[in-house]
Order: structure tokens, then sequence, then C-alpha cells
């Protein structure tokens, strides 16, 4: 192992008579003590979150209000502490638009309680329906409140502006004769 | 209404005095543990407690909301929280002497009040007339000798806990007090030297300490820190180290000893514990006032008589000894301030550096200064 030989000059006067010391450090507190707060004064003052922070997951619609979730359950196989269930389903008889689409969740149940925040869902999400998003201050009287039901995570996800309209693009593909 | 005072009979008027100074002191001590709190936080750049506040003060549009942001609910609500809350008792302590300690750490914190003098007036025939509760000749040394007996409460708190930690601290607390002692009471002797010259009478007294720094002159009317700074910075230092303040807090060394000797108190007895260390300090702030920074008078060769014919307030006793107290006090409370001013600057000093610091340092220091002075008084006042 190679020795490095760290200096260590002696003390100068005003080091051993440690009283400069003392004043040069009282100089500088005092400096603190008029400069402005470093902290937020939390529930009025929120922080401002970073892009690409990782809040609360949330189920999101697309452009024209619409369901993108398919319920492939990619994103409950994936979620290392099993937060996530979902119950397939077929798509409402009300979406006509979307019959093509084949299933959509009836149930989307994240348990917050067991949630670790790893993103890895999002990541995994074949349909861009499952977003990390900014909210990460959450609280609940019950564990049964702390599960987020699909009309909850709906409602917390919103809509993201993205073009994507993929099953779109596949039914019209589909009826144009130009499937890929 | 003065005459209805004087008319009163004298040991009435006594406890009338000495309630009202503890009806001060007590204040002050509870309201430094607030002014840590909110000094803390302004040196580490938080706002420190600003959230309590009574509803019915909430409706009040301006002075409401500022009273807290100055957090001075907490000030109530931290009294009440230490009132109410349980007062544990563990099974394992000397029950008698555990409860009796934090009584034993208020008694000479509040006793030494009586001999410090915190304002002046002048009578008729323009003579100073202290204010203090009891001006007796013995003054610097009734403070040395009751301030401490302060250490007891924590030898008897360390001892009586029945638990190592504590135990540590109290030993800590008594080596610490007897080092600093000596350096302490050293440190002082020039004052007191200078004060009393051949051919006058003799006193120890505090007020007469004041108004040998309010004489006309320059000389006279020196404060002694300027004089003496050796001496004056000598009894700082032993005074942060008796009042077990940062730097010199071993007793208490949350690091290394939990708590120190009040590891095992809680509640209302741990406050007591509190309240007892505040009061020694502002009665230290308070003695270092008297001896080095001029007493009442507002600046250094500007008495308190002289303010007094200006603002033509000579023949109105009350206004003049009320302004002499808020210019006291003023002082005092700015000295707390470097009291928590060094606190949350310096590390604490390991328990062999004390012992060094206090044996090796500033006892042949002090004992130097006063061979010095010793010397310079005898040669000036022949």
């Amino acid at each position: 192992m190679a020795t490095v030989t760290v200096s260590r000059p002696p003390l100068t006067l005003s080091e051993r008579a440690y009283l400069p010391q003392i004043l040069a450090g009282m100089r500088i507190t005092l400096k603190h003590l008029f400069a402005p707060n470093v902290t937020l004064s939390y529930p009025e003052q929120r922080p401002a979150i970073p892009p690409g922070y990782r809040g609360v997951p949330t189920l999101v619609m697309d452009p024209h209000g619409r369901e993108k979730c398919v319920s492939c359950q990619l994103c409950e196989f994936v979620c290392p502490p099993k937060a996530i269930r979902i119950t397939p389903g077929a798509v409402p008889a009300d979406q006509p638009d979307r019959a093509h689409v084949e299933k959509a969740p009836a149930a989307f149940d994240i348990d917050m309680l067991r949630c670790i925040y790893c993103g890895l869902c999002q990541e995994v999400c074949p349909e861009e329906a499952i977003f990390l998003q900014n909210d990460y201050s959450l609280s609940g009287y019950s564990r049964d409140e702390m599960v987020n039901h699909k009309d909850r995570l709906y409602e917390l996800g919103g809509t993201l502006p993205d073009q994507h309209f993929k099953w779109d693009k596949k039914k019209a593909a589909e009826e144009h004769g130009n499937q890929h | 209404m003065i005459e209805l005072w004087s008319n009163l009979p004298p040991a009435l008027q006594m406890l009338l005095k000495g309630l009202a100074v503890i009806a001060v002191i007590f204040p002050i001590a509870g309201a430094s543990s607030l002014a840590e709190r909110k000094i803390s936080a302004a040196f580490q750049g938080r706002p420190g407690p600003n959230r309590a506040i009574p509803i019915w003060f909430a409706w009040v549009p301006v002075i409401g909301p500022l009273l807290q942001k100055l957090g001075v609910f907490h000030l109530m609500s931290d009294g009440l929280k230490m009132l109410f809350k349980e007062d544990p008792l563990p099974g394992h302590v000397n029950k008698p002497y555990f409860i009796l300690a934090p009584i034993l750490a208020m008694i000479p914190a509040f006793t030494t009040v009586s001999v410090v003098p915190f304002g002046a007036y002048f009578d008729a025939a323009g003579h100073a007339v202290p204010l203090m509760l009891a001006n007796v000749d013995v003054g610097i040394l009734a403070v040395f000798a009751v301030g401490s007996l302060g250490v007891y409460a924590l030898i008897i708190a360390g001892w009586a806990s029945n638990s190592k930690y504590p135990f540590l601290g109290g030993v800590r607390a008594s080596a610490q007090l007897i080092s600093y002692e000596l350096s302490m009471t050293l440190s002082v002797l020039p004052v007191f030297l200078w004060v009393n010259a051949p051919g006058t009478a003799g006193s120890l007294s505090l007020a007469r300490v004041v108004e040998f720094q309010s004489q006309p002159g320059f000389w006279g009317g020196t404060w002694f820190v300027f004089v003496m700074p050796v001496s004056a910075f000598v009894f700082l230092v032993s005074l942060y180290a008796e009042t077990n303040r940062q730097p010199f807090d071993m007793p208490e060394s949350e690091a290394d000893l939990v708590g120190g000797f009040h590891t095992e108190y809680g509640a209302f007895k741990w406050s007591l514990f509190f309240v007892a260390e505040y009061s020694h300090m502002t009665v230290g702030s308070a003695v270092f006032t008297l001896l080095f920074l001029g007493g009442w008078n507002p600046l250094p060769w500007v008495p308190l008589s002289d303010v007094a014919v200006w603002l033509h307030l000579a023949d109105s006793p009350v206004l003049l000894g009320l302004l002499s107290i808020a210019i006291f006090l003023g002082k005092v409370i700015l000295s707390i301030f470097v009291f928590m001013w060094v606190r949350w600057t310096l590390p604490r000093f390991r328990y062999d550096q004390v012992m060094k610091i206090g044996w090796q340092r500033l006892l042949p220091l002090a004992i130097a200064n006063l061979i010095v002075y010793a010397l310079a008084i005898a040669v000036i006042q022949k």
C-alpha cells in the first residue's frame, strides 16, 4: 500500500493562542446572524420540484381524456414491493373508439404504504400510462385510505399532452390496409 | 404613592422588593431559553420557533402575527409543557436527594441577586443611592460564596441519580468549579485593590465599584474593562466555565455523557435546572457589567449623573431609577447575547483541555495579573 505522508505543520502562534481563532469564528457566525434564512417555512412555502422528480405514481389519460392503461400488468409484475394490484377487465361499452384495445383495468390499486417510489412502473409501461409526478406529500387516517384506487389515480394524474395516439394510429392502419 | 410605600413596615418592603426582583429574574431566565432557541436559529439560518399562537391573539391584525413570528407564545407553551407533563421519578434514584437537587439549584441562583445592585438614583444631597436588596459590604464575596453553592445541586443531582453518566457529570462539575473559581476570584482582586485606596473605608460592595467608575474626569470615568483588560478577560472566561456554558459545558456534554448530571431528570425538575443555569448567567453577566462595564452608566466617560442633568431627571428619583435599571438590564442582556453567540460558535473543549486551560493557562495569568496590578497600584496610590 502506498504510504501518503500528510504534512502536519506546527500551529502558528495565533492558532496556539486560540483566542484569535475564537474571534474569527465569532465573526463568521455574526455574518450568519444577519444572512437570510436558508430554510423554507414548509407548508406555506413549497420547494421547487426538479424535472424528473419521482413523486406519487399516478395514471394519466391521453389528450382526448381517454384511458391509456391497457391492463398489461407489467407494472404489477415489475413492482419490487408489490404495491400495485391490477384486476383486468374489458373496455367499457360506452367507449366504442377504444373497443379494439380489448382490455382495460377494471381495478387499479397502488398501496402507498408499500410503494418505494422507485419509478420502475413508469419505466416499464409500454403505454406511457403510469407516471411518478410531483406530489410528495400524502397522508391518511387509516391503511385503507393510503391505497390509491383507480379513480383517485386518474384524479392525481390528469392528462399529459403527449401526441402518440398509438391505438388510434393502429386502428387507422388496420382500416386502410397498411398494417406496419 | 411614595408615602404609602415608605409607611409600609420595612420587612414587608423587603419582601415586596425581593418578590419584584425574582419576578424580573425568573422571566429573564425563561425568556433566555426562548432567546437561546431564536438566536441559535438565526445563527444557523433558520427562522426558529414561530408557530404557536393562541387563537384570540391571531385575531389581532398586526401585533398578533408579529408576536407569533417572534415566537413569544412558544415561551408560554414551553413553560406549560414543562409544568404539566409527567414528572418521572426513576426507581433506582435516591429519592429525597433527587428531588432536593433542583430546588437546591434554584436557591443560590436567586439568593445572589440580593447583593447585586441593578440601578441607582440621586438623593437630595446628590449622592447616588444604589437600587439593590441588600447593600452589604461583603458584596462580591457574597456573590462568590453563594454562587458557588450552585454546584452542590449538580453534584447532588449527579450522585442521587445513581447511574454512571450523571455521576460523571457531577464529578466534572465539581472539578471544573474548583479549577475556575480560583482564577475568577483572583481576577477581580485588582479591581477591589484599586477601588479601596488606602485611607478610605474598605468595602467589597458592587455598588461601590460602579460609583468608582462614575467619577468625573478621564481616569474617573474609565470602565475597568479598559484599565484591566486581562482581569476582565479572565473573569469572563471563568464566568463561562462557572455557569457551565459552552465551550465549558462539561457537566452536561450531551455528546459523551448522554445528558450529564440531568440525564435522569425530566419535566419540571429538569426545567428548574435550566432556569437556575440561566439565572446564574444573568447574575454573572450582571456582576461582569458592574465590575468591568460601568454598571448603569450608559457609556464610558458618560456617567449617569450627567445624563440625569441633560434629561432634567435629577430631581425625579423614580424615573431616573427606571432609566438606570433599563441601561443596566440592556448591558446584561447584551452580555447574555454574547454568551449565546459564543455557545453557537465554539465546539466544546475536551475535559483534559478544560483542566489544562484552567490550571495551566488561566490561573498563572490571573496570578501574574494580580501581582502586576498590585505593584502598579502600590506605586500609584503610595
